[in-house]
Protein backbone atom coordinates (compact mmCIF):
# COMPACT_ATOMS: atom_id res chain seq x y z
CA UNK A 1 0.00 0.00 0.00
CA UNK A 2 0.95 3.30 -0.26
CA UNK A 3 1.25 4.27 3.48
CA UNK A 4 3.59 1.17 3.56
CA UNK A 5 5.55 2.08 0.96
CA UNK A 6 6.00 5.19 3.24
CA UNK A 7 6.84 3.31 6.17
CA UNK A 8 9.64 1.12 3.92
CA UNK A 9 11.15 4.27 2.84
CA UNK A 10 11.78 5.13 6.26
CA UNK A 11 12.44 1.85 7.26
CA UNK A 12 16.11 2.30 6.71
CA UNK A 13 16.44 5.54 8.56
CA UNK A 14 15.30 3.69 12.02
CA UNK A 15 18.75 4.11 14.14
CA UNK A 16 16.73 1.74 16.41
CA UNK A 17 18.63 0.70 19.70
CA UNK A 18 21.82 0.93 18.70
CA UNK A 19 22.95 -0.55 15.55
CA UNK A 20 20.60 -3.49 15.97
CA UNK A 21 18.70 -3.33 12.26
CA UNK A 22 22.51 -2.96 10.74
CA UNK A 23 23.07 -6.50 12.38
CA UNK A 24 20.00 -7.90 10.84
CA UNK A 25 21.01 -7.40 7.38
CA UNK A 26 24.95 -8.25 7.95
CA UNK A 27 26.23 -9.56 5.02
CA UNK A 28 28.60 -11.56 6.44
CA UNK A 29 26.08 -13.55 8.87
CA UNK A 30 23.96 -13.84 5.72
CA UNK A 31 26.87 -15.97 3.95
CA UNK A 32 27.32 -17.59 7.12
CA UNK A 33 23.44 -19.04 7.14
CA UNK A 34 23.67 -19.71 3.72
CA UNK A 35 26.47 -22.07 3.67
CA UNK A 36 25.08 -23.55 6.70
CA UNK A 37 21.96 -23.90 4.42
CA UNK A 38 24.11 -25.16 1.63
CA UNK A 39 25.92 -27.72 3.77
CA UNK A 40 22.36 -28.94 5.56
CA UNK A 41 20.38 -29.30 1.96
CA UNK A 42 19.04 -32.76 0.74
CA UNK A 43 20.52 -34.96 -2.03
CA UNK A 44 19.82 -33.12 -5.93
CA UNK A 45 17.09 -35.43 -6.63
CA UNK A 46 15.19 -34.27 -3.46
CA UNK A 47 13.04 -31.03 -3.70
CA UNK A 48 11.94 -29.10 -0.60
CA UNK A 49 9.54 -26.60 -0.52
CA UNK A 50 8.88 -24.06 2.23
CA UNK A 51 6.11 -21.87 2.09
CA UNK A 52 5.68 -18.35 3.77
CA UNK A 53 2.27 -16.55 3.84
CA UNK A 54 3.04 -12.93 4.12
CA UNK A 55 3.15 -9.88 1.74
CA UNK A 56 6.64 -8.74 3.56
CA UNK A 57 8.09 -11.49 3.84
CA UNK A 58 7.94 -12.03 -0.12
CA UNK A 59 8.94 -8.42 -0.47
CA UNK A 60 12.41 -9.14 1.60
CA UNK A 61 12.93 -12.42 -0.17
CA UNK A 62 12.69 -10.61 -3.34
CA UNK A 63 14.32 -7.66 -2.49
CA UNK A 64 17.37 -9.18 -1.06
CA UNK A 65 17.52 -11.61 -3.77
CA UNK A 66 17.37 -14.56 -1.01
CA UNK A 67 16.46 -17.47 -3.20
CA UNK A 68 19.74 -16.97 -4.80
CA UNK A 69 21.34 -17.97 -1.99
CA UNK A 70 19.62 -20.95 -1.31
CA UNK A 71 20.08 -24.38 -3.26
CA UNK A 72 17.86 -25.09 -6.18
CA UNK A 73 16.08 -27.63 -4.39
CA UNK A 74 15.01 -25.61 -1.97
CA UNK A 75 12.02 -23.38 -2.98
CA UNK A 76 10.01 -20.84 -0.84
CA UNK A 77 6.79 -20.12 -1.99
CA UNK A 78 4.70 -17.37 -1.51
CA UNK A 79 0.75 -18.12 -0.17
CA UNK A 80 -1.85 -15.82 0.69
CA UNK A 81 -0.21 -13.22 2.07
CA UNK A 82 -2.02 -10.44 1.10
CA UNK A 83 -4.81 -9.23 2.79
CA UNK A 84 -6.19 -6.75 -0.11
CA UNK A 85 -5.78 -9.29 -2.83
CA UNK A 86 -7.60 -12.04 -0.87
CA UNK A 87 -10.57 -9.49 -0.64
CA UNK A 88 -13.45 -11.19 -2.73
CA UNK A 89 -15.38 -8.49 -5.34
CA UNK A 90 -18.86 -9.11 -3.60
CA UNK A 91 -16.77 -7.15 -0.64
CA UNK A 92 -15.79 -4.35 -3.39
CA UNK A 93 -18.95 -4.59 -4.75
CA UNK A 94 -20.38 -3.97 -1.48
CA UNK A 95 -18.47 -0.70 -0.85
CA UNK A 96 -19.25 0.38 -4.22
CA UNK A 97 -22.86 0.36 -3.44
CA UNK A 98 -22.77 2.03 -0.20
CA UNK A 99 -20.20 4.83 -2.03
CA UNK A 100 -22.72 5.39 -4.71
CA UNK A 101 -25.37 6.37 -1.87
CA UNK A 102 -23.79 9.10 -0.96
CA UNK A 103 -21.37 7.79 1.91
CA UNK A 104 -17.96 8.47 1.78
CA UNK A 105 -15.46 5.54 1.56
CA UNK A 106 -11.73 5.71 3.69
CA UNK A 107 -9.57 2.64 2.46
CA UNK A 108 -5.93 1.96 2.58
CA UNK A 109 -4.62 2.86 -0.48
CA UNK A 110 -4.33 -0.52 -2.28
CA UNK A 111 -7.76 -1.45 -1.81
CA UNK A 112 -8.38 1.71 -4.34
CA UNK A 113 -7.53 -0.27 -7.47
CA UNK A 114 -9.05 -3.88 -6.23
CA UNK A 115 -11.49 -5.02 -9.32
CA UNK A 116 -14.85 -5.55 -7.99
CA UNK A 117 -17.17 -7.72 -10.22
CA UNK A 118 -18.14 -4.46 -12.30
CA UNK A 119 -15.52 -1.21 -10.88
CA UNK A 120 -13.35 -0.61 -8.44
CA UNK A 121 -13.70 1.85 -5.72
CA UNK A 122 -11.37 3.88 -8.14
CA UNK A 123 -13.34 3.53 -11.01
CA UNK A 124 -16.35 4.74 -8.55
CA UNK A 125 -14.21 7.14 -7.85
CA UNK A 126 -13.98 8.42 -11.39
CA UNK A 127 -17.74 8.51 -11.80
CA UNK A 128 -18.28 10.68 -8.72
CA UNK A 129 -18.23 8.37 -5.85
CA UNK A 130 -16.43 10.14 -2.36
CA UNK A 131 -13.32 7.27 -1.53
CA UNK A 132 -10.77 8.65 0.62
CA UNK A 133 -7.27 7.02 1.45
CA UNK A 134 -6.32 7.17 4.96
CA UNK A 135 -3.23 5.53 6.71
CA UNK A 136 -4.80 3.97 9.11
CA UNK A 137 -8.42 3.82 10.99
CA UNK A 138 -7.86 6.75 13.59
CA UNK A 139 -7.38 9.05 10.61
CA UNK A 140 -10.78 8.25 8.86
CA UNK A 141 -12.46 8.66 12.36
CA UNK A 142 -11.23 12.25 12.16
CA UNK A 143 -12.53 13.00 8.78
CA UNK A 144 -15.82 11.52 10.23
CA UNK A 145 -15.71 14.16 13.08
CA UNK A 146 -14.41 16.95 10.74
CA UNK A 147 -17.49 16.57 8.39
CA UNK A 148 -20.60 15.19 11.26
CA UNK A 149 -22.93 15.99 8.42
CA UNK A 150 -21.97 13.12 5.87
CA UNK A 151 -21.45 9.69 6.76
CA UNK A 152 -18.35 7.78 6.67
CA UNK A 153 -17.31 4.04 5.97
CA UNK A 154 -14.22 2.83 6.65
CA UNK A 155 -12.98 0.02 4.52
CA UNK A 156 -11.14 -2.02 7.06
CA UNK A 157 -8.92 -4.87 5.23
CA UNK A 158 -6.18 -6.84 7.00
CA UNK A 159 -5.04 -9.60 9.00
CA UNK A 160 -4.61 -9.90 12.78
CA UNK A 161 -2.21 -6.98 12.52
CA UNK A 162 -4.59 -4.79 11.39
CA UNK A 163 -7.70 -5.54 12.91
CA UNK A 164 -6.86 -4.88 17.05
CA UNK A 165 -6.56 -0.84 15.52
CA UNK A 166 -10.31 -1.35 13.85
CA UNK A 167 -11.29 -2.91 17.53
CA UNK A 168 -10.05 -0.01 19.68
CA UNK A 169 -11.73 2.44 17.11
CA UNK A 170 -15.26 0.26 17.44
CA UNK A 171 -15.28 0.04 20.77
CA UNK A 172 -14.62 3.68 21.43
CA UNK A 173 -17.09 6.04 21.40
CA UNK A 174 -16.99 6.50 17.33
CA UNK A 175 -19.31 9.36 15.92
CA UNK A 176 -22.94 8.78 14.91
CA UNK A 177 -21.82 9.18 11.36
CA UNK A 178 -19.21 6.32 11.33
CA UNK A 179 -19.62 2.86 10.41
CA UNK A 180 -17.22 -0.31 9.22
CA UNK A 181 -17.52 -2.48 6.53
CA UNK A 182 -15.09 -5.40 8.17
CA UNK A 183 -12.94 -7.51 5.40
CA UNK A 184 -10.45 -8.87 8.17
CA UNK A 185 -9.11 -12.15 7.75
CA UNK A 186 -7.22 -14.64 9.44
CA UNK A 187 -3.90 -16.58 8.78
CA UNK A 188 -4.10 -20.07 10.50
CA UNK A 189 -7.31 -21.18 8.66
CA UNK A 190 -5.36 -20.43 4.83
CA UNK A 191 -2.64 -21.96 6.09
CA UNK A 192 -4.65 -24.75 6.80
CA UNK A 193 -6.03 -24.90 3.67
CA UNK A 194 -2.73 -24.82 1.77
CA UNK A 195 -1.71 -28.16 3.63
CA UNK A 196 -5.32 -29.57 1.94
CA UNK A 197 -3.90 -28.44 -1.55
CA UNK A 198 -3.19 -31.65 -3.39
CA UNK A 199 -0.44 -31.63 -5.17
CA UNK A 200 1.41 -27.86 -3.13
CA UNK A 201 3.42 -31.00 -0.85
CA UNK A 202 4.80 -28.17 1.38
CA UNK A 203 7.60 -29.18 3.49
CA UNK A 204 7.25 -26.45 6.34
CA UNK A 205 5.43 -23.38 6.89
CA UNK A 206 7.63 -19.51 7.54
CA UNK A 207 4.91 -18.18 9.61
CA UNK A 208 4.32 -14.61 9.59
CA UNK A 209 5.70 -12.35 12.06
CA UNK A 210 3.65 -9.55 12.56
CA UNK A 211 0.58 -11.58 12.44
CA UNK A 212 2.04 -13.58 15.73
CA UNK A 213 2.88 -10.46 17.31
CA UNK A 214 -0.94 -10.51 18.07
CA UNK A 215 -2.01 -13.84 17.82
CA UNK A 216 1.36 -15.38 19.75
CA UNK A 217 2.64 -18.68 18.94
CA UNK A 218 -0.38 -21.36 19.87
CA UNK A 219 -2.45 -20.90 16.66
CA UNK A 220 0.27 -22.62 15.04
CA UNK A 221 0.49 -25.62 17.44
CA UNK A 222 -1.31 -27.66 15.11
CA UNK A 223 0.83 -27.59 12.48
CA UNK A 224 3.68 -29.48 14.09
CA UNK A 225 1.22 -31.22 16.25
CA UNK A 226 -1.43 -33.10 14.15
CA UNK A 227 0.11 -32.09 10.77
CA UNK A 228 3.57 -33.12 11.05
CA UNK A 229 4.60 -29.80 9.74
CA UNK A 230 7.78 -27.95 10.48
CA UNK A 231 6.73 -23.90 11.19
CA UNK A 232 8.66 -21.14 12.27
CA UNK A 233 7.75 -17.90 13.34
CA UNK A 234 9.90 -15.32 11.71
CA UNK A 235 10.73 -11.66 10.95
CA UNK A 236 11.27 -9.31 8.43
CA UNK A 237 14.84 -8.77 7.67
CA UNK A 238 17.05 -10.77 5.75
CA UNK A 239 19.05 -12.86 8.17
CA UNK A 240 15.58 -13.29 10.01
CA UNK A 241 14.32 -14.93 6.88
CA UNK A 242 17.62 -16.97 6.18
CA UNK A 243 17.25 -18.12 9.75
CA UNK A 244 13.83 -19.02 9.68
CA UNK A 245 14.69 -21.23 6.89
CA UNK A 246 17.21 -22.86 8.53
CA UNK A 247 15.54 -23.44 11.56
CA UNK A 248 13.14 -25.37 8.98
CA UNK A 249 15.22 -26.74 7.53
CA UNK A 250 16.95 -28.53 10.17
CA UNK A 251 13.68 -29.52 11.65
CA UNK A 252 13.12 -30.96 8.47
CA UNK A 253 16.49 -32.90 8.61
CA UNK A 254 16.19 -33.94 12.26
CA UNK A 255 12.54 -35.50 11.10
CA UNK A 256 11.75 -33.98 14.30
CA UNK A 257 8.95 -30.95 13.16
CA UNK A 258 7.86 -28.61 16.28
CA UNK A 259 7.04 -24.78 16.77
CA UNK A 260 10.32 -22.46 17.01
CA UNK A 261 10.12 -18.62 17.06
CA UNK A 262 12.97 -16.50 15.17
CA UNK A 263 11.15 -13.57 15.86
CA UNK A 264 11.33 -13.54 19.65
CA UNK A 265 12.58 -9.79 20.26
CA UNK A 266 8.60 -8.92 19.26
CA UNK A 267 6.70 -12.28 19.24
CA UNK A 268 5.56 -13.53 22.62
CA UNK A 269 3.91 -16.74 23.15
CA UNK A 270 0.86 -15.40 24.26
CA UNK A 271 0.99 -12.62 21.41
CA UNK A 272 -0.68 -9.33 22.71
CA UNK A 273 -3.23 -9.99 25.20
CA UNK A 274 -4.51 -6.28 25.09
CA UNK A 275 -4.96 -6.40 21.03
CA UNK A 276 -6.42 -10.00 21.14
CA UNK A 277 -9.20 -9.06 24.30
CA UNK A 278 -10.45 -5.94 22.00
CA UNK A 279 -10.48 -8.05 18.87
CA UNK A 280 -12.32 -10.68 20.60
CA UNK A 281 -14.81 -7.88 22.66
CA UNK A 282 -15.44 -6.02 18.77
CA UNK A 283 -15.42 -9.38 16.84
CA UNK A 284 -16.71 -12.90 16.59
CA UNK A 285 -15.21 -15.30 14.23
CA UNK A 286 -17.33 -15.96 11.42
CA UNK A 287 -16.80 -18.83 7.63
CA UNK A 288 -15.80 -16.37 4.96
CA UNK A 289 -14.81 -16.24 1.13
CA UNK A 290 -11.62 -15.66 -0.02
CA UNK A 291 -10.47 -14.00 -3.64
CA UNK A 292 -8.95 -16.93 -5.57
CA UNK A 293 -9.49 -19.63 -2.49
CA UNK A 294 -13.21 -19.94 -2.12
CA UNK A 295 -14.91 -20.38 1.76
CA UNK A 296 -12.79 -20.96 4.52
CA UNK A 297 -14.68 -21.91 7.76
CA UNK A 298 -13.71 -19.76 10.73
CA UNK A 299 -11.36 -17.32 8.67
CA UNK A 300 -13.16 -13.71 9.19
CA UNK A 301 -13.97 -11.17 11.53
CA UNK A 302 -17.43 -9.96 11.84
CA UNK A 303 -18.44 -6.96 14.33
CA UNK A 304 -20.24 -8.45 17.09
CA UNK A 305 -24.17 -8.05 17.35
CA UNK A 306 -24.61 -5.42 20.16
CA UNK A 307 -21.95 -3.51 17.68
CA UNK A 308 -24.05 -4.08 14.63
CA UNK A 309 -24.81 -0.23 14.43
CA UNK A 310 -21.22 0.48 13.25
CA UNK A 311 -21.54 -2.18 11.05
CA UNK A 312 -21.70 -0.64 7.31
CA UNK A 313 -23.73 -3.98 5.79
CA UNK A 314 -26.53 -3.31 8.14
CA UNK A 315 -26.63 0.83 8.18
CA UNK A 316 -27.12 0.74 4.99
CA UNK A 317 -28.53 -2.55 4.18
CA UNK A 318 -26.40 -3.80 1.38
CA UNK A 319 -25.52 -7.29 1.47
CA UNK A 320 -23.79 -8.72 -1.72
CA UNK A 321 -23.33 -12.69 -2.00
CA UNK A 322 -21.46 -13.52 -5.09
CA UNK A 323 -18.92 -11.56 -7.18
CA UNK A 324 -17.10 -11.70 -10.34
CA UNK A 325 -13.46 -12.62 -8.67
CA UNK A 326 -10.96 -13.64 -11.25
CA UNK A 327 -11.27 -11.94 -15.00
CA UNK A 328 -10.87 -14.51 -17.84
CA UNK A 329 -6.87 -15.22 -18.36
CA UNK A 330 -5.97 -13.91 -14.67
CA UNK A 331 -4.18 -16.86 -12.45
CA UNK A 332 -4.23 -15.24 -9.30
CA UNK A 333 -6.01 -17.84 -7.72
CA UNK A 334 -3.14 -20.02 -8.35
CA UNK A 335 -0.38 -17.50 -7.53
CA UNK A 336 -2.24 -17.39 -4.42
CA UNK A 337 -1.91 -20.50 -3.16
CA UNK A 338 1.66 -20.66 -4.63
CA UNK A 339 0.76 -23.34 -7.37
CA UNK A 340 2.10 -21.15 -9.77
CA UNK A 341 4.70 -18.39 -9.50
CA UNK A 342 3.77 -14.88 -11.28
CA UNK A 343 5.94 -15.35 -14.44
CA UNK A 344 4.17 -18.35 -15.34
CA UNK A 345 0.47 -16.39 -16.06
CA UNK A 346 1.01 -15.53 -19.41
CA UNK A 347 -0.48 -12.14 -18.76
CA UNK A 348 2.48 -11.43 -16.53
CA UNK A 349 4.09 -7.80 -17.61
CA UNK A 350 2.67 -8.64 -21.10
CA UNK A 351 -0.90 -6.97 -20.69
CA UNK A 352 -0.75 -7.02 -17.02
CA UNK A 353 1.51 -4.87 -15.40
CA UNK A 354 1.78 -2.37 -12.01
CA UNK A 355 0.52 0.48 -14.63
CA UNK A 356 -2.44 -1.11 -15.62
CA UNK A 357 -2.92 -4.42 -13.23
CA UNK A 358 -5.64 -6.83 -14.19
CA UNK A 359 -5.34 -9.43 -11.03
CA UNK A 360 -5.95 -8.05 -7.49
CA UNK A 361 -2.26 -10.12 -7.00
CA UNK A 362 -0.92 -6.79 -9.48
CA UNK A 363 -2.85 -4.30 -7.81
CA UNK A 364 -1.54 -3.88 -3.83
CA UNK A 365 2.33 -3.72 -3.21
CA UNK A 366 2.07 -6.95 -1.37
CA UNK A 367 0.71 -8.95 -3.94
CA UNK A 368 2.87 -11.48 -5.27
CA UNK A 369 2.87 -10.57 -8.66
CA UNK A 370 3.56 -6.77 -8.07
CA UNK A 371 6.56 -7.64 -5.77
CA UNK A 372 7.74 -9.88 -8.65
CA UNK A 373 7.28 -6.84 -11.17
CA UNK A 374 9.05 -4.09 -9.11
CA UNK A 375 11.66 -5.76 -7.75
CA UNK A 376 14.83 -5.49 -10.08
CA UNK A 377 16.85 -7.96 -7.99
CA UNK A 378 14.53 -10.79 -8.42
CA UNK A 379 15.96 -14.17 -8.75
CA UNK A 380 13.52 -17.11 -9.29
CA UNK B 1 0.12 -4.80 4.43
CA UNK B 2 1.69 -5.97 7.70
CA UNK B 3 4.57 -3.90 7.07
CA UNK B 4 5.44 -2.53 11.11
CA UNK B 5 8.06 -0.73 11.64
CA UNK B 6 9.96 -0.06 15.25
CA UNK B 7 9.98 3.62 16.50
CA UNK B 8 10.88 4.90 19.73
CA UNK B 9 8.59 6.99 22.23
CA UNK B 10 9.35 10.54 22.57
CA UNK B 11 6.81 11.81 24.70
CA UNK B 12 3.05 10.74 25.85
CA UNK B 13 0.16 12.20 26.37
CA UNK B 14 -3.06 9.69 27.55
CA UNK B 15 -3.19 7.26 24.46
CA UNK B 16 -1.36 9.13 22.13
CA UNK B 17 2.32 9.09 21.85
CA UNK B 18 4.66 11.11 19.56
CA UNK B 19 7.35 8.67 18.32
CA UNK B 20 10.30 9.07 16.12
CA UNK B 21 10.60 6.88 12.96
CA UNK B 22 14.56 7.71 12.96
CA UNK B 23 15.75 10.54 11.55
CA UNK B 24 13.68 12.85 13.04
CA UNK B 25 10.67 11.40 11.33
CA UNK B 26 8.13 11.91 13.93
CA UNK B 27 4.34 10.41 13.88
CA UNK B 28 1.51 10.27 16.72
CA UNK B 29 0.62 7.18 17.37
CA UNK B 30 -2.03 5.58 19.21
CA UNK B 31 -0.89 3.24 22.26
CA UNK B 32 -4.16 1.65 23.52
CA UNK B 33 -2.82 -1.67 22.62
CA UNK B 34 0.63 -1.47 24.51
CA UNK B 35 2.18 -0.41 27.96
CA UNK B 36 5.70 1.30 26.84
CA UNK B 37 7.13 4.48 28.55
CA UNK B 38 9.08 7.64 27.31
CA UNK B 39 12.31 6.30 25.62
CA UNK B 40 10.98 2.60 24.84
CA UNK B 41 10.45 1.42 21.60
CA UNK B 42 7.90 0.17 19.93
CA UNK B 43 6.81 -1.45 16.72
CA UNK B 44 3.68 0.53 14.89
CA UNK B 45 1.42 -0.68 12.37
CA UNK B 46 -0.86 1.85 10.18
CA UNK B 47 -0.74 4.67 13.01
CA UNK B 48 -1.16 2.43 16.36
CA UNK B 49 1.37 0.75 18.56
CA UNK B 50 1.32 -2.90 17.86
CA UNK B 51 3.93 -4.29 20.87
CA UNK B 52 6.41 -2.95 22.48
CA UNK B 53 9.92 -4.07 21.13
CA UNK B 54 12.08 -6.24 23.39
CA UNK B 55 15.67 -4.41 23.30
CA UNK B 56 17.59 -7.30 25.29
CA UNK B 57 16.04 -10.30 23.44
CA UNK B 58 16.91 -8.04 20.07
CA UNK B 59 20.53 -7.60 21.46
CA UNK B 60 20.78 -11.63 22.13
CA UNK B 61 18.96 -12.73 19.24
CA UNK B 62 21.83 -12.15 16.40
CA UNK B 63 24.65 -13.62 19.52
CA UNK B 64 22.97 -16.76 19.89
CA UNK B 65 22.52 -17.20 15.68
CA UNK B 66 26.19 -16.43 15.76
CA UNK B 67 26.93 -19.33 18.58
CA UNK B 68 24.65 -21.66 16.46
CA UNK B 69 25.90 -21.13 13.21
CA UNK B 70 29.75 -21.67 14.70
CA UNK B 71 29.12 -24.85 16.35
CA UNK B 72 29.09 -27.77 14.22
CA UNK B 73 25.12 -28.74 15.07
CA UNK B 74 23.26 -29.35 11.80
S1 LIG C 1 0.14 -11.46 -13.67
FE1 LIG C 1 -1.80 -10.32 -13.53
S2 LIG C 1 -3.26 -11.58 -14.60
FE2 LIG C 1 -1.52 -12.90 -14.11
S3 LIG C 1 -2.02 -13.82 -12.12
FE3 LIG C 1 -0.85 -11.99 -11.70
S4 LIG C 1 -2.42 -10.42 -11.37
FE4 LIG C 1 -3.45 -12.12 -12.43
Amino acid sequence: MRFYQQELNNYDKVDFGMTERLRFRDPELAKKISKKILKMAPPKDELIKFCHVCGTHEWTITHYGLRSLLPSNIEVIAGPGCPVCIVPAAEIDEAVQIAQKGVVITCFGDVLRVPGSQKSLLEAKAEGADVRIVYGVSDAVRLARAEPKKEFVFFAVGFETTAPTTAVEVLKKTPQNFSFLSSHRLIPPAMELLLGVGDLQIDGFLAPGHVSVIIGMKPYELFPRVYRMPTVVAGFEPIDVLMGIYMLLKQNKEKKPRLENEYSRMVKWEGNTKALKVMDKAFKVVGSNWRGIGRLPNSALKLRKELEAFDANEKFGIHVEQGKDILLGCECHLVIIGKIKPDECPMFMKSCTPQKPVGACMVSSEGTCRVWATTSTRSK
Amino acid sequence: MCLAIPARVISIEGDKAQVDFGQGVLKGVNITLVETKVGGYVLVHAGYAIQTVDEKEALETIDLWNEILSTGIE
